[in-house]
């Protein structure tokens, strides 16, 4: 790797990723301590395991820097098709934990391709769209882009792991960049609110609530400013028509389980002896994970000191569930650091990603931020009871080879990318 | 601009989380929530309770082990209700009925299911134990009585009410703490500081070792043994001759304000409060309305103190110059107040201090009232000196003893007339009754011998009490061991207390000298109401005595207040006569004596207002 990429690469991204990296495997020690083998050298336990894997990701790191940052945009749509071929191998060869065939067994460690293809799927992405000939405002176009996104979420979904393929969708939002209407979005949020409305108020109330707030448009826009009747009531009716259709697929469509967890979400049930069954079933997660959290108060229990982490109380607590460890160990000082160094860190990357002058470059990073911001956002929502659950980790925190190395090669071939950004012209 | 939307995109989910973040960890945190964290079991380690002593290192109460059969819900598998039931000894109702009141106090916490086992039942029960997952025996500590006396002022155990778990975060469901006397007056002295070993647990419920490495951890504090001043022969003496009667009897040592002794009749035996049937004896004693045998009659009953009261009388008169002892005051077989006639039992004639005193004239203290008052331009102003007098003895107010009840008693001022009868509409002769001990002047037997104390110390006394040694430490606090000076000048006292001792010599109770002691005393015979079906009835006179001996190095002053006694030597003189002979003496001297008070009892007198009948009081049968 030549001097220039060391001097070039973005060092407060790399701090950051090691900051994250070293909290987790903290964590991960603390989640999993075993008082028999203490040593985190300990290659037969988890925090051993993952100290490998960090050290691997340096490795990977290395020859991702050393590598020309051309090589990235020219092969990704063979690094694309070669991930595919992944995905569909293990419908033949998949090795199967805990109900899901996602896994290679490559002898030393299990190798999850679904992780790899959020890489190059953002790639295969990026070099779509950057293409001369695509043109967003184009609906083929807009179709192909996401036949891209949807095709290895396809082979993911019936794995079965639903919460890894709801991460691809997230590239959608490099499409918006790009220049795909806004009012999708749009029309996506609405529809996503009216849903939850309606599951919380009821039919009757969303269209009393949405009559009141067209009305009071209505009144309060400038006379000048005049509005067509006839698209809005249009609107209005489609809205009502969507709630009703709320209510049947609720009703008729979800089974028991996906309803009990929209109310524990939403928060629906208020009996306290059935609130009481959710939290020793379905709820139990959650409920474990809110109050080892709250148990942390503002300084933490300190390191190794968790007594529901140490009791074993959350389910996966150190992979999908890390954070509680944080929560209950580190306190409201631990869980707010972490949720500022993510913050930090994706800031920084939308700023790297807009003064790229290569739009293959930007695109890409507008796709690593997409899917980190999304498994952030999902995972520490779900822990801390914001979100409903959807079990996916927290990048360069949970346990996970396949995880730690797809996040890395993910963000460091944008910092490549980035790194060579003044040599743009050759 | 749409770069804006994403970064705003980040910072609003940055700032919910650390929104919520900061509701759970700061706003729902709470600091010891250490007590409800189910990694963590507290196992507990109860030191023993502290012993109690009388004055003279005599045991009074130890310890016995007991099994409680405790409950928690949460870990309850499905069994064989039945035998269980069977082995417990109790019903299948009733054992539906703990699980139920164990499930909601806590899921979680340990739960009594059934108290105090007897040691066959636990014996047959320990082995089996095991088959019921959720269940387990706690050994307890019990109390264990070595006297059948003092159940009033030893108090008693019992489990921890939901109030006291919520007043005190000491305790937990099923611990037992001190209820009423000795006991709860003393509780954490007795009682020490129960160890904790926090356990940390995982999910299933295991053990997974000590929380911390056991640095939380505490032993148990012992319990302190204490002696109490109590004297254990005479107050089962006391009790034993209060057989079938009603009243309280307090003896102190004037030379300490030590209780000697603290009767209440009728009483019971501590025992009954022990063990599995507490709560069905408790109930028992609890519910008998009528002669109230939890109701402690030395600290709690309110009678007029009646002639003891004309000490006082004399006493504050002296202090006042109103009189001297050789002031005299003709009785008419009674007095006048206005035109009516207040009877007089003294047979009589021209008294002076000395013979008003033994003979209990009336009329010579109803006179001393009145030139008490006229000294006064105001009946106001003679009222303020007089209130002053009476509640430097102690009376009038809480007396400031270590048991956790009392009563003031009544020492009315001015302000109690004012309210009665009006601003400035009474004068002393509406009050002349106070001269006698009757009228709204009320004292608790406590209060009488307290009074006792002070006259046979000439003039102070110190706050009777009754614990005399804590572990291996006299008590020296000042509460106790500062003397209360009354408001009477010492030289006062020896006129007075000449009186009392011819009360003995030549008076009202001649008939009850103890040979070879001398006693100064004075009688009392209180008029007594009651309310029938609304009908005010009198009632036979409550029988009243208080003295103290020796008379020049007095050794026990004691009151003496028997319910429907009649007059004053009678019953409560009798009693008081052998109490001081046996706390002087050792033995008793006049037995036909003391087998007549033993054996004699009140019933019959007790009785009458409940018979429907028509009945006579004051009969002179003996």
């Amino acid at each position: 790797m030549s001097g220039s990429v060391l001097r070039r690469v973005d060092w407060l991204s790399v701090l950051i990723y090691l900051l994250l990296v070293l909290m987790g495997l903290l964590s991960i020690y603390s989640s999993t301590y075993d008082p028999s083998s203490p040593s985190i050298l300990d290659p037969g336990q988890r925090y051993g395991k993952q100290l490998v894997f960090i050290l691997i990701s340096v490795g990977v790191i290395v020859l991702i820097m050393a590598l020309e940052a051309q090589f990235y945009e020219r092969f990704s749509s063979l690094f694309y098709v070669v991930t595919l071929a992944l995905l569909l191998g293990l419908f033949l060869f998949g090795k199967t934990i805990a109900g899901a065939t996602s896994w290679y067994d490559l002898g030393f460690f299990n190798f999850q391709p679904s992780e790899l293809a959020k890489t190059t799927t953002a790639l295969a992405l990026a070099k779509y769209l950057s293409d001369i000939q695509t043109d967003i405002k184009k609906v083929r176009h807009q179709a192909y882009a996401l036949l891209i996104v949807i095709i290895p979420a396809l082979l993911i979904i019936p794995q079965p792991d639903p919460g890894s393929a709801l991460v691809f969708f997230a590239l959608v939002f490099v499409l918006f960049r790009e220049g795909l209407p806004l009012w999708y979005l749009i029309v996506g949020l609405m529809a996503v609110l009216v849903f939850i409305a309606t599951l919380v108020f009821g039919t009757i109330w969303v269209g009393i609530g949405l009559a009141l707030i067209l009305g009071l448009i209505y009144i309060l826009k400038k006379p000048s400013f005049k509005i067509p009747l006839l698209p809005v009531l249009l609107v209005y009716g489609a809205a009502v028509v969507f709630s009703l259709s709320v209510n049947f697929v609720f009703e008729n469509v979800f089974e028991q389980r996906h309803r009990d967890r929209f109310s524990l979400w939403l928060r629906l049930e208020k009996d306290p002896e059935k609130l009481e069954e959710i939290r020793k079933t379905i709820g139990y997660n959650t409920y474990q994970s809110e109050k080892a959290i709250e148990s942390g108060g503002l300084k933490g229990k300190g390191f190794l000191e968790g007594t529901r982490t140490k009791g074993d109380f959350v389910p996966e607590q150190d992979t999908d569930y890390i954070f509680t460890t944080i929560g209950e160990e580190w306190g409201f000082l631990g869980t707010a650091s972490v949720v500022l160094l993510f913050t930090v860190l994706l800031l920084r990357l939308v700023h790297l990603a807009e003064r790229q002058k290569n739009p293959f470059s930007r695109m890409y990073g507008y796709g690593v931020i997409s899917i980190l911001l999304v498994h952030y956002f999902i995972n520490i929502g779900m822990v801390i009871g914001l979100l409903p659950t959807i079990g996916i980790p927290l990048p360069f925190f949970s346990y996970g080879g396949s995880g730690l190395l797809g996040f890395t090669t993910l963000l460091f071939i944008f910092l490549r990318l980035d790194a060579n950004r003044l040599n743009e012209w050759n | 601009m749409k770069k804006l939307v994403l970064s705003s995109i980040i910072i609003l989910i940055g700032i919910s989380f650390i929104g919520r973040l900061s509701y759970l960890q700061l706003f729902r945190f709470s600091p010891d929530q250490i007590l409800d964290d189910p990694a963590i079991k507290r196992v507990y380690d109860y030191p023993e309770r502290g012993y109690i002593y009388d004055r003279n290192g005599e045991l009074l109460v130890a310890n016995q082990p007991a099994y409680d059969v405790m409950v928690i819900p949460r870990e309850v598998e499905p069994l064989d209700t039945t035998e269980f039931c069977q082995l417990l000894n109790i019903t299948r109702e009733r054992f539906v009925a703990q699980l139920q009141k164990a499930r909601t106090y806590s899921p979680r916490l340990p739960s009594v299911l059934v108290p105090q086992l007897s040691k066959e039942d636990y014996a047959r029960l320990q082995e089996k134990m095991r088959k019921y997952q959720g269940f387990y025996i706690e050994k307890r500590s019990l109390r264990d009585y070595n006297t059948p006396a003092a159940a009033n002022v030893l108090g008693y155990i019992s489990e921890v009410s939901e109030w006291d778990l919520k007043s005190n975060p000491y305790y937990e469901l099923g611990e037992l703490t001190g209820r009423t006397g000795i006991e709860k007056q003393y509780e954490e002295i007795l009682r020490g500081r129960k160890g904790v070993k926090l356990i940390q647990k995982d999910r299933f419920n295991r053990d997974i070792g000590p929380y911390k490495g056991g640095s939380l951890d505490t032993l148990p504090e012992p319990g302190t043994e204490i002696h109490i001043t109590l004297d254990k022969e005479l107050q089962e003496y006391g009790e034993r001759l209060m057989n079938g009667k009603r009243g309280g009897i307090v003896a102190i040592e004037p030379s300490s304000g030590e209780i000697l002794a603290m009767i209440s009749g009728p009483t019971y035996n501590p025992e009954l409060l022990v063990g599995r049937e507490r709560s069905a004896n408790y109930s028992t004693l609890h519910y008998d309305s009528i002669s109230k045998p939890t109701w402690d009659r030395s600290i709690l009953a309110e009678p007029s103190p009646g002639s003891p009261f004309k000490t006082l009388q004399a006493l504050a008169a002296l202090q006042e110059g109103v009189i001297t002892p050789e002031t005299t005051f003709r009785c008419y077989n009674g007095f006048y107040v206005g035109n009516k006639k207040r009877g007089c039992h003294c047979g009589g004639g021209l008294r002076t201090m000395n013979s008003g005193i033994f003979r209990s004239c009336n009329a010579y203290f109803a006179g001393t009232f009145r030139k008490f008052f006229e000294k006064f331009e105001t009946t106001d102003a003679g009222m303020d000196v007089w209130e002053k007098h009476m509640r430097s003895f102690g009376l009038g107010d809480y007396l400031g003893y270590d048991l956790p009840t009392g009563r003031p008693g009544r020492i009315p001022g001015k302000e109690y007339y004012d309210r009665v009868y009006g601003d400035g509409r009474w004068s002393s002769t509406y009050i002349i009754s106070n001269s006698i001990g009757q009228g709204e002047v009320a004292a608790t037997p406590i209060q009488l011998a307290n009074m006792t104390a002070a006259i046979a110390n000439r003039g102070y006394y110190y706050t009777p009490h009754l614990i005399r040694q804590i572990g291996d430490n006299l008590v020296d606090d000042p509460t106790y061991t500062e003397r209360k000076y009354t408001t009477i000048a010492p030289q006062h006292f020896e006129p007075v207390i000449r009186g009392m001792a011819d009360v003995y010599e030549k008076g009202t109770a001649k008939w009850i000298q103890i040979p070879g002691i001398d006693i100064a005393g004075k009688t009392g015979t209180v008029e007594n109401f009651t309310r029938i079906d609304g009908v005010r009835t009198q009632l036979t006179d409550h029988s009243l005595f208080v003295a103290f001996a020796p008379v020049d190095n007095p050794k026990i002053a004691l009151a003496v207040y028997i319910e429907h006694g009649y007059y004053g030597a009678r019953y409560a003189g009798h009693i008081a006569s052998l109490l001081i002979e046996k706390y002087l003496k050792g033995e008793i001297t006049r037995k036909d004596l003391e087998k007549r008070m033993l054996e004699k009892t009140l019933e019959h007198e007790y009785a009458k207002p409940y018979s429907g009948e028509e009945f006579k009081i004051n009969e002179y049968v003996w």
